[in-house]
């Protein structure tokens, strides 16, 4: 049972990770919340899972014609040297205070998602 | 109005190449900064960096609303992966639940990239963001 809901939403969250919607944001609060494991475990299960799932998707989305490379890439090259500081950081934080600031971080995106609907 | 009309134009281009934009100085600092706190954020949080990322690709590189989402993916990749090397070292993944939960989000991730052709509805989006809100504040609590 625990298995097929493991599976259950590694699929719910990829689904919206597949459209660039956040995955990541479900997938760790479903593990953390319904499966009880620690944050950080979900946090790094939840990158790992991504970059695979990136591959694939990024395949389809080429396709498509869907990928912008011009200007990204000032968007990467301190992103990518940032992230590092970011992991470490959480490194050294005990996980239930992650965990607390990962939900006020969920609840901004919610409510910049809900303005952003709206506003359209 | 003008602003709407170029926005549907845009949506019809197949090949966003097409979309010639020079960047200013003003717009590059944009991206730079606005990539930092993506980094940071990513790396925190192991995730999310690509809803922060949609909004900005929308405002500064004015690109339509499903390019947008699908670029997310690829600028937060090589955040990700650089990520994801610091989460294994510090030994914060466990091969067990990887291997099950990443069948799943494979599975639904070929799934979603297939969908995005069909943008999700503002109904899922609205339910998508609830969901959000109550798994947020339970994190909290």
């Amino acid at each position: 049972m625990t298995i097929f809901l493991y599976i259950l939403f590694g699929f719910l969250s990829g689904i919206l990770g597949g459209m660039g919607m956040g995955g990541g944001t479900l997938l760790i609060p479903l593990l953390t919340i319904f499966l009880g494991l620690e944050q950080k475990l979900c946090q790094g299960i939840n990158l790992i899972t991504f970059l695979v799932m990136a591959l694939v998707s990024l395949c389809i989305h080429l396709k498509n014609g869907y990928i912008e490379t011009r200007g990204i890439f000032y968007i990467i090259f301190l992103g990518v040297i940032f992230s590092i500081g970011g992991a470490l950081i959480a490194g050294y934080l005990p996980s239930k205070i992650l965990r607390m600031c990962f939900g006020a971080f969920l609840c901004i995106l919610a409510i910049i998602e809900f303005i952003k609907v709206f506003k359209k | 109005m003008t602003k709407k009309y170029k926005h549907n134009n845009a949506q019809k281009l197949k090949f966003s190449s097409n979309n010639t934009h020079k960047l200013s100085l003003k717009e590059k600092i944009w991206l730079i900064l606005s990539g930092s706190v993506i980094g940071i954020l990513n790396g925190f949080f192991g995730g999310g960096g690509g809803m922060v990322c949609v909004p900005i690709l929308e405002k500064v590189l004015k690109l339509p609303n499903k390019h947008a989402h699908a670029t997310a993916i690829a600028v937060i990749f090589p955040l990700s992966f650089i990520s994801a090397i610091i989460y294994v070292f510090n030994g914060y993944v466990k091969t067990f639940p990887l291997l099950i939960v990443g069948i799943g989000v494979i599975l639904g991730g070929t799934l979603g990239s297939f969908c995005l052709k069909w943008f999700p509805p503002k109904a899922i989006r609205i339910i998508f963001a609830v969901i959000m809100l109550a798994g947020g504040v339970r994190l909290i609590l």
